[in-house]
């Protein structure tokens, strides 16, 4: 069964916060309102009504595509998805077939620390549909949803496992969420996952000729768990000679199992065509310029910039990723100018309070003031002592003329130019020997 | 004098000298209504006496409209002619509808038309033919059928209508009323149902040209809420209305006088002539791409309608699809087989590719003429009945019209005279955004010839 590897792809709807609907003028602001009680007569598609885009929803788009090193393209139109369901209210859903506003993107994501690129396809808009609620038997709509500015993002089918997937969709779901675009809130299906899964021959070098295509999956592990068992069940399927085809399959978590919806055969003929209500977009050098002024940093932009201040990477990563623990280390390097970046992102990480991080800092400081010596960071001590492993072992065995050698190494190396108050502690600690 | 046939112009004076009330102008409007509309059946929806005087009373210069029934009018039921959506009461106006209203027209009622505006003599409404005032064995021509019957029958100065493919120029020109197709984008679509997204117009008939100036300088502009409509300013139309029309350059495209029936192309040759004689300069020009405007069109307005109309699924608004009338399906059929996975290359695009063709063709024409010079029907109004089995010929009444609408260019039809009590019409096509040049000619034409003044007189053929 090893000499199988999956050839996964995503496809991610996020519904961005702007303040009005995709096409109309009602309040984009729905969670927790009684059904059909904000809607205007775009949003509902009453019959003469006509789309207006929304500015706003495409330039979000554009930010996105923008820290996603997209292409932005420079022509663009919206094009008419047609099909039947009782959530759309034209019959159509109004969408972007061959023009979409971004193209051609790559991020980064780092699994099992193996930095793989991931290329994403195109990100469009579209708007999203009613809701349709299935109540002791009958059907109730609730067009409160409807209009809503939706954006999809397609990747290239890039991904080999669930765990790969799963961390290109939570940056995602964080770049959308600092740049102010969507709540990408997954539990109020302001985020939505779809993967397209096949496996093939490890071997084998073209694409398989079939996905499986797996439809509303609402959080990471589901997904996860999805893609897990469509590869799981793809493989067996392959092994005993059956032949895959294209389809939709639903994932039920309970049973944790998909389940066939669509079959190839059932596929919906979309006839797209260009919205003939709303005129195509030409974009100038001057607006894309414009765009990309002022947005706030990527968190892997913003993590390489920490690692090339000094910080350690897994600190960065931890510091870049995380709001709260930022807002604290940036206060900490404000407050602290003459401690290493490194020594203060490692405080933040290890301590929970800014006080407790305060604190310990100042201890430090506190020690450090009486000698007019510098203080090395942990990085320059363990470069040292890794020189001399022999040390090291006889000092985790608790010889402690090793400690005086290496204290001496470290002073050598550093030309005396150091507060050897605090190093014995220091290595210990860091070695973990007993003393 | 019968208040009733009077002009908006006419109807304004009368208010600013005070010759009568609104109140007055209203009831004899409403008492002529009365008498005469079972005759025509211009009307779908009559609003009520007290409505209409409740909006009459305070208002001292108001005057009559009547919208073509696919005008969402708040509060007021919008069928589109077609029964599937009978008893829908739109929660808003139309852009054109509010505007009208701010400047003081009230409306009376909402006007017969082919369902869904799917049509060429009005035969195509749920609600019955309109009758053609100038004869009652006549279609009026459509889709605006009722409402070119209403201002023909002097029930209303003005009325709305749509022109997809020709359904205001049609029915003028078969009514003796002056039907303008602006420029697409020039008035806003807002609010009217829509047939063709690409090519809809949203225009006016009126009994004069000044009338039709007047009336198109209040619903004009460019309108927040339709992405195609224009931010090209609106000039005024009715300022050098009267300009005297020396050295226009009219081009006479000689692919429209093919296969025309003999004595509108007299009509038409007559009406050269008059230009001539006012100082119209005239040229012979040549449209090459005209031959397939109408295979063009009648791809793209069934694919744009199959779309369109899907909204109507039997989930909202009351009735299921059984409810649409066979044009509908038709169209529904065509469109969705045109836009289908393998057919879309073959039909929808080539169609917009011959589309770009003709827009081409106008805009070098409009180079070296100023305006063209077109009959609006190659045929005489047709009885009522005659060509409701034959949907073709029923699509050929258009070729004399659809290459405007695929340009989007406008085009203003007048009164050319008459044969044997029938008017014919005639078509004044101009480059995008003319709209106040084709007034101009227009008004020459109507001041040298004054048919507007030959009114039907329904009484009497009714006494027949």
């Amino acid at each position: 069964m090893n000499n199988y590897v999956a050839v996964i792809g995503l496809e991610i709807h996020i519904q961005l916060k702007t303040k009005s609907r995709m096409f109309g003028n009602a309040s984009n602001d729905v969670w927790q309102t009684s059904p059909n009680s904000i809607t205007s007569p775009v949003d509902i598609g009453l019959p003469g009504a006509l789309p207006v885009p929304n500015k706003e929803a495409i330039r979000y788009t554009q930010q996105f595509g923008y820290v996603l090193e997209c292409t932005i393209n420079k022509q663009s139109k919206f094009d008419r998805k047609n099909y039947f369901y009782p959530d759309l209210p034209k019959g159509y859903q109004i969408s972007q077939y061959d023009e979409p506003f971004c193209s051609n993107g790559l991020l980064d994501i780092k699994v099992n620390n193996q930095v793989k690129t991931i290329r994403i396809r195109r990100i469009h808009l579209e708007e999203d549909t009613g809701k349709s609620l299935h109540i002791d038997g009958r059907t109730l709509l609730d067009f409160n949803r409807s209009g809503t500015p939706l954006m999809e993002l397609v990747t290239e089918p890039d991904f080999a496992s669930a765990d790969e997937a799963s961390e290109f969709a939570k940056i995602i779901q964080e770049a959308v969420v600092i740049l102010g675009i969507s709540d990408a809130d997954m539990e109020k299906g302001n985020m939505r996952l779809e993967a397209n899964i096949s496996v093939k021959k490890q071997d084998q070098s073209d694409l398989p000729n079939y996905r499986v295509e797996v439809k509303n999956i609402n959080s990471f592990k589901f997904m996860r768990n999805a893609i897990n068992y469509e590869i799981d069940r793809q493989i067996k399927a392959l092994e005993i000679g059956e032949i895959l085809n294209q389809e939709t399959r639903g994932w039920d978590e309970k049973k944790g199992i998909t389940f066939i919806q669509r079959s190839k055969e059932n596929a919906h003929d979309y006839r797209y065509f260009p919205e003939p209500d709303i005129p195509p977009f030409v974009f100038d050098d001057e607006y894309i310029n414009e765009l990309s002024q002022n947005l706030p940093k990527m968190p892997w932009v913003y993590e390489l910039e920490l690692i090339e201040s000094g910080v350690n990477e897994p600190f960065a990563n931890q510091i870049a990723h995380n709001q709260e623990k930022n807002q604290m280390y940036l206060q900490l390097v404000r407050e602290n100018p003459q401690k290493s970046q490194n020594e203060i992102a490692k405080v933040v990480i290890n301590r929970k309070s800014i006080n407790e991080m305060r604190d310990y800092l100042n201890k430090q400081l506190d020690q450090s003031v009486s000698s007019k010596n510098t203080i090395l960071t942990e990085d320059q001590i363990l470069a040292v002592i890794n020189i001399f492993p022999d040390a090291v072992n006889d000092l985790k065995a608790g010889k402690s003329n090793a400690l005086q050698f290496l204290i001496g190494q470290i002073m050598r190396e550093h030309k005396g130019q150091v507060d050897a108050a605090t190093l014995p502690s220091v290595l210990i600690r860091l070695i973990g020997g007993s003393n | 004098m019968n208040l009733h046939n009077l002009t908006i112009r006419e109807i304004i004076e009368g208010y600013t000298l005070h010759k009568f009330s609104s109140t007055e102008l209203f009831a004899e409007i409403l008492g002529h209504i009365d008498q005469n509309e079972t005759k025509i059946n211009a009307f779908i929806t009559n609003r009520t006496t007290e409505e209409i005087f409740s909006d009459v009373t305070d208002n001292l210069i108001a005057i009559p409209i009547a919208h073509k029934d696919i005008y969402s009018t708040q509060g007021i039921e919008t069928t589109a002619a077609s029964n599937i959506l009978k008893g829908y009461i739109p929660p808003y106006n139309a852009t054109s509808v509010k505007r009208l209203s701010t400047n003081n027209f009230i409306t009376i009622g909402k006007l017969n038309c082919d369902a869904f505006a799917h049509g060429a003599t009005g035969e195509n409404s749920d609600f019955g033919p309109t009758l053609n005032p100038y004869d009652l064995t006549k279609t009026p021509g459509g889709s605006s059928s009722g409402s070119a019957a209403a201002v023909a029958a002097a029930f209303v100065p003005v009325a709305t209508g749509t022109d997809t493919g020709g359904s205001i120029r049609l029915p003028a020109s078969f009514t003796n009323t002056v039907g303008i197709k602006p420029t697409y984008g020039r008035v806003s679509r807002y609010g009217v149902i829509a047939m063709t997204s690409s090519t809809d117009s949203i225009g006016h008939f009126t009994k004069t040209v000044w009338d039709n100036a007047y009336i198109l300088s209040k619903t004009a502009g460019f309108d927040p809420l339709d992405a195609t409509s224009s931010h090209e300013p609106v000039p005024d139309y009715l300022l050098e209305i009267d300009k005297r029309i020396n050295g226009v350059k009219i081009g006479i495209p000689r692919e429209y006088l093919l296969n025309i029936d003999s004595v509108i192309l007299n009509k038409f040759n007559e009406a050269i002539d008059i230009l001539s004689h006012l100082g119209a300069e005239i040229v012979d020009v040549s449209l090459p791409s005209t031959e397939y405007a109408i295979n063009a069109y009648y791809i793209i307005t069934p694919s744009e309608v199959s779309s369109n109309l899907a909204r109507f699924d039997g989930i909202r608004y009351g009735f299921d699809r059984s409810k649409f009338g066979q044009e509908a399906k038709r169209r529904i059929l065509i469109g969705t087989y045109c836009l289908s996975a393998g057919y879309y290359d073959a039909y929808y695009l080539k169609a917009q590719k011959v589309r770009t063709l003709i827009i081409n063709e106008f805009k070098n024409t409009f180079k070296n003429i100023d305006v063209l010079l077109a009959p609006v029907s190659p045929i005489m109004p047709p009885n009522i009945g005659e060509l409701t089995n034959d949907p073709l010929k029923l699509y050929m009444m258009d070729v004399l019209t659809v290459p405007v609408n695929l340009a989007g260019i406008p085009s203003l039809s007048v009164p050319a005279g008459f044969d044997n009590n029938l008017p014919i019409g005639i078509q004044i096509i101009g480059n995008y955004f003319s709209e106040k040049l084709l007034y101009q000619i227009g008004q020459a034409f109507e001041t040298e010839t004054q048919y507007y003044k030959q009114t039907p007189k329904i009484t009497e053929r009714n006494n027949e």
